[in-house]
């Protein structure tokens, strides 16, 4: 997931308006596009090192722990699950102590069957310990939804883990194993995002194994399937020029695993990118030119017309496949709307993956 | 179209050959809708405040979660319950002195705030990031910002040297209180990681219980469906709603006998309307459309009117809630459309109940009908027998009520019954009377005084029974104030026993106030009281400390004790109960009370009962160093003085110059006296307003009543002159017999009135304000009202009666003349 993510909502009402409001006329996307005076710079070339860097970064700006999950329950039904944890400081400089903490955190939650949609949303202030991630041994927070490591979480691949969360009107409870190392993405873990120089740091571990109970509506199914985590921190993710993007996480039959965006400008132009990660977890790069991303059908949702069906190419992976939305409505309606729901593709290849769509 | 407006005007042409009738219908609508309205105005006023309130961030309506003892605890347990799924918020409440004045710092934490909170005053995205992120926002309602002289984003220093965030007005919080995040709040009343009350909002999913997770540390305090603000202030609202509705009846009484009258006037009328061919279905459809059209014009004279009224009554009733209840009411009046909309509805609405029966019988008219003037008012005499019936089962109601009721609503039934029941039987009772007088009058022109006056009954019955409520209400509401003003006037004497008062910012200047005090030769005593919150059995409780000193054994005042009482408290395990809290907690001399305190359970014997007059919350008073054993955080910040008179001036000077005290904080005994009698004063003068009011309106529905009478009079009349009675005489035995009624009216509202006096004393009152005061009868005070109540018959007798007297004899001569 792209910085893109960053703004999944996750500015969404009470954190955007905690460390955004300030400045009027947010730039971009929920803010995204943002100077980032005074907070860390996310520059080529660094050196990841873990578990520390499966903990927060205080010193950029935004930060998310985002995972999503294809499943199928015990009669054979597709569902899906996103569990999205944000961090935003309000203001650069030392961290403060207690309430004076400008960190500020949302989580989303959300179910997706193709009859149902169900989602809720968390705000918390950093600092008095409502909210947090922890590197060793890994754990973040908020509220009682929660991802977590054991003492034997191995921090190459960051599995396995426990993952848990509840609202009225659903719940779900996974544990996460994984025996492949997370992925850097982009170029060793920075992620470019325009021509200008906007980026991320940006890791994965798309290689989960999930298996757990799911509970809508009080009623408990057993589920399996696979799911994809993605880490980003960055102080200025978006140019101020681009308005959204289209981004997915796809998990091919083969094993592979793809991650594609497209990020929109207002002058029409878009920044593609993608990362495709070998079965075998070894990375590369694809070129903005070199992908083809077209919508095919809209879906009218929350009075928007989102493109929910997209036919895909990468000519020089002789990748060709045409996508569709397990619910069409899988829209997010919390503080900053978006859509984000499963997908599944057929075509030179077939497989699953989660299709994200903001800034419409 | 054309038609109607025609029977329109004819209808109309009436009005101005009656144009006394015409003033009469448009003062009864004008009365019942003023006052109606002008309560209104204030209840919906006074409302407004404690929903404002309520609305302060979890003030109230919102279940939370506080420690047993009521005092803060670590915030450790906020994050524990989060974490555990709890849709828990924290806040933190104190006091700080800003600019020599005390207020209510509230801290908040708006992220988790729940939404559901009531109105609360809503923080806009936009602004929540400037209300958290240093320097942060103080929020305050604009009637703080001008009583603290302040600007918007002034930064006020608190009395502990510690800066206020700049100050920004939210419009819809409650006076007197900041509201800042609760970091800073932490930060100013020095409190790090402590919280007072975690709010609960919409639980997400199903938490786990609160034992299992914070132990017996918190526990959970249920949201009632209305502010305590509402509750304690309900006896005052529901009162001054009875006046509001009386007065309301009472000018309905009016328009019916107007309406009425001019119906049977205009019989003739309408058969030549509808001779002439206007259909039944338009002449009384324009009858509606008239009367629709003057209640309209009388609603809107009479909602200007409420309005002045509730202007006028506004800061006494202002000052009353603040002085009973410390509910704070703006005093300026500010009126929703509702209101003006609510007033028209129930002037028409009234207008068209009073006339429903002229119109029925409007509807009913047979074409040739011959008019019958007389005979509608004959043919209400077996109402009489009905009439009394019903007035025996609302009595049989109001005995239920008396012997099953619990609740103030039933204290209110019962009165509304007995009042309702005796106006009811009224016109029964005097028919008795006046045939008892018929039996026993030998003399043909005293027989027919009494037959004339037994006829005249059910013409005036409507205005005596409003004349028997008016006055039935006076009496029982100033036998009530009078034995209240006498009661608490010897209360406060003995219950201010120090000379001088004065209440610290805190506990240091408290200890510098002490040690400054005892070197000073001119202070006999220095009485060290302490006061402490807690809950008993889910009720907010005030433990009051009082140092063991003569002078409150002399003079502090109890209702009953033990023997040796005050030094039964000096050990620390027994307490003098207050009257409320004892009814509310069924507690007696010899029970035990459990007080929840911070190192467990403190077990109090009752050893004494004391009045506690104007104080909503339930106390205890104990010795005030056993109240710092078992409270140790109690703010040992209020100090009585025992002075002698010449040396209080220069002390209370002494005092404001070194320690900086305003005139809230340093006080000398008759200044608190003044201000608490001022307070009680300005409490019953609206209750004596509203009082005037109704007996006014009352005076009009009976001057009207018996105007309307007079016209119709002349044929009785007219014969009595014939046979050589002289109009002075004839004039002179009217007078009597107006005056006869009304003194029989009111000799019968002397005892109705002390039951309603018994009823707002022992019932009534035990109900609102938990406490009973001794019943007086105040014999000078029934005569002066029975006076009263003569004059004002008499005042409204004299007009008809002097024109009887100068009547034309070509007038009486008419009646043998004309078609009747």
């Amino acid at each position: 997931m792209s910085a893109d993510r960053i703004s999944r909502r996750a500015f969404a009402g009470g954190i955007a308006a905690l460390a955004l409001a300030r400045q009027a006329g947010a730039q971009g996307y929920a803010g995204l596009g943002e100077k980032a005076d005074g907070f860390a710079k996310v520059t080529p070339g660094k050196l990841f090192a873990f578990p520390g860097d499966h903990g927060p970064h205080p010193e950029f700006r935004i930060e998310w722990w985002y995972l999503t999950a294809n499943l199928v329950d015990s009669s054979g039904a597709a569902c899906g699950l996103q569990w999205t944890l944000f961090r935003q400081a309000a203001q650069p400089g030392p961290q403060g102590e207690g309430w004076a903490n400008q960190q500020v955190w949302m989580a989303h939650a959300a179910v997706t069957r193709a009859d149902t949609h169900r989602f809720n949303e968390v705000f918390s202030r950093g600092g008095v310990g409502q909210a947090g991630v922890t590197a060793k041994t890994f754990d973040a927070w908020i509220d009682d939804w929660e991802l977590k490591g054991f003492d034997r979480t191995d921090d190459r691949t960051l599995a396995p883990l426990e993952l848990k969360a509840s609202s009225t009107d659903f719940s779900y409870a996974l544990t996460l194993e994984a025996d492949r190392p997370v992925v850097l993405q982009g170029d060793r873990g920075y992620s470019r995002k325009s021509e200008r120089g906007q980026a991320s740091y940006y890791y994965s571990q798309p290689f989960y194994r999930a298996r757990g109970a799911l509970t809508i509506d009080d009623k408990p199914v057993d589920v399996s399937g696979q799911a994809w985590m993605d880490r980003e921190w960055s102080s200025q993710p978006l140019d101020a020029d681009q308005t959204g993007w289209d981004w997915l996480s796809l998990h091919l039959a083969s094993g592979d695993k793809l991650m594609l965006y497209r990020l929109r400008q207002k002058d029409g132009r878009d920044y593609p990118f993608g990362n495709w990660i070998s079965a075998a977890g070894e990375t590369q790069m694809i070129a903005g030119g070199d992908i083809q991303m077209i919508p095919k059908a809209t879906a009218e949702v929350a009075g928007r017309k989102l493109p929910v069906e997209w036919q895909i190419a990468i000519p020089s992976r002789s990748f060709s496949i045409r996508c569709k939305p397990l619910n069409p409505k899988a829209w997010m309606g919390t503080g900053f709307s978006y859509w984000e729901g499963p997908i599944s593709f057929a075509g030179t290849h077939d497989g699953v993956g989660y299709l994200e769509l903001t800034g419409y | 179209m054309r038609r109607a407006l025609w029977v329109l005007a004819v209808l109309l042409s009436h009005w101005r050959r009656h144009k006394m009738q015409f003033a009469t219908l448009l003062v009864g609508l004008i009365a019942a809708t003023a006052l109606w309205s002008g309560v209104q105005a204030i209840n919906q006023q006074a409302r407004t405040a404690y929903d404002r309130a309520a609305a302060t961030f979890g003030g109230a309506r919102t279940a939370m979660l506080v420690a047993p003892d009521a005092a803060t605890f670590p915030q450790e347990l906020y994050v524990k319950l989060r974490r555990a799924g709890w849709p828990v918020s924290p806040t933190l409440e104190g006091r700080v002195q800003v600019n020599g004045r005390s207020l209510r710092l509230l801290g908040i934490e708006p992220v988790t705030l729940p939404v559901e909170i009531g109105n609360a005053p809503r923080l806009g995205a936009s602004d929540l990031g400037s209300f958290v992120a240093p320097p942060g926002q103080t929020l305050v309602a604009p009637e703080t910002l001008s009583d603290l002289h302040e600007a918007e984003g002034a930064s006020l220093p608190i009395s502990n040297g510690a800066k206020l965030p700049p100050l920004r007005v939210l419009p819809q919080l409650a006076p007197g209180v900041l509201v800042v995040d609760i970091g800073v709040a932490q930060r100013l009343l020095n409190k790090p990681d402590q919280v007072s009350r975690l709010l609960i909002g919409q639980p997400k999913s199903k938490p786990a219980g609160l034992a299992s997770v914070v132990g017996d540390q918190l526990q959970q305090v249920e949201p009632t469906a209305e502010t305590e603000l509402e509750r304690l202030t309900d006896s005052f609202h529901l009162n001054l709603t009875a006046f509001g509705l009386l007065s309301f009846f009472v000018g309905l009484f009016i328009v019916n006998s107007a309406v009425g009258l001019a119906f049977e006037q205009r019989l003739p009328m309408l058969r030549t309307l509808r001779a002439c061919g206007a259909s039944a279905r338009l002449v009384n459809s324009v009858l509606v459309v008239e009367l629709v059209a003057l209640a309209l014009i009388a609603g809107l004279i009479g909602l200007v009117c409420g309005y002045f009224i509730a202007a006028v009554l506004l800061p006494d009733v202002a000052a009353s809630l603040r002085g009973l209840y410390g509910a704070q009411i703006p005093g300026q009046l500010s009126l929703r459309p509702e209101w003006w909309f609510a007033g028209i509805g129930i002037s028409i609405a009234g207008a068209l109940v009073a006339a429903t029966t002229s119109l029925i019988k409007a509807i009913r008219m047979p074409v040739l009908a011959t008019a019958q003037p007389r005979a509608w008012q004959q043919r209400q005499r077996r109402w009489l027998v009905l009439q009394s019936l019903a007035a025996c089962a609302v009595f049989a109601v109001g005995l239920l009520l008396l012997g099953y009721g619990e609740s103030l609503i039933a204290g209110f039934g019962l009165l509304a019954a007995l009042m309702l029941g005796a106006a009811l039987i009224l016109p029964a009772f005097l028919e008795l009377l006046l045939l008892a007088g018929q039996r026993a009058a030998r003399r043909p022109l005293a027989l027919w005084f009494w037959a004339d006056s037994r006829q005249q009954l059910s013409g005036l019955s409507l205005a005596l029974m409003a004349l028997l409520l008016a006055l039935a209400v006076n009496v029982g509401v100033s036998t009530m104030v009078e034995t209240f003003s006498r009661t608490f006037l010897g209360w406060l004497n003995g219950r201010l026993a120090a000379d001088v008062y004065i209440s610290a910012s805190d506990d240091g200047q408290g200890v510098a106030i002490r040690n400054w005090l005892k070197e000073r030769s001119d202070v006999q005593a220095i009485l060290s009281g302490g006061r402490a919150e807690t809950q008993v059995q889910g009720q907010p409780v005030e433990l009051l400390g009082l140092p063991d000193h003569a002078l409150y054994r002399e003079r502090w005042p109890l209702l009953e004790a033990v023997p040796q009482a005050w030094t039964r408290l000096v050990p620390g395990n027994a307490a003098f109960i207050s009257e409320q809290l004892s009814r509310r907690l069924n507690v007696r001399i010899g029970d035990v009370v459990e007080v929840p305190a911070p190192g467990g359970s403190w077990e109090l014997d009752i050893v004494g009962i004391y009045a506690d007059y104007g104080n909503p919350k339930g106390q205890l008073t104990v010795n005030v160093a056993a109240l710092i054993r078992q409270f140790p955080q109690t703010p040992q910040t209020r100090i009585g003085l025992i002075v002698a008179k010449e040396n209080i001036p220069g002390l209370i000077g002494a005092l404001q110059k070194q320690f900086a005290l305003d005139d809230r904080s340093v006080a000398d005994q008759a200044t608190v006296k003044a201000e608490s009698i001022r307070i009680f004063n300005r409490t019953f003068a609206v209750t004596s307003a509203l009082n005037a009011f109704t007996l006014g309106v009352a005076g009009i529905a009976l001057f009207t009543s018996l105007l309307t009478l007079a016209n119709s009079r002349l044929p009785q009349l007219a014969p009595l002159w014939a046979i050589g009675i002289t109009r002075p005489h004839l004039a002179a035995i009217e007078l009597t017999k107006t005056l006869s009624v009304a003194l029989f009216t009111a000799l019968l509202a002397v005892p109705l009135g002390l039951l309603v006096a018994w009823c707002l004393i022992a019932i009534v009152n035990v109900k609102a304000f938990g406490w009973r005061l001794p019943f007086h009868v105040f014999p000078l005070q029934l005569v002066e009202l029975v006076a009263v109540a003569l004059v004002a018959s008499m005042l409204a007798a004299l007009l008809p009666v002097i024109r009887l007297a100068r009547m034309q004899p070509a007038s009486l001569v008419k009646v043998f003349a004309n078609e009747r």
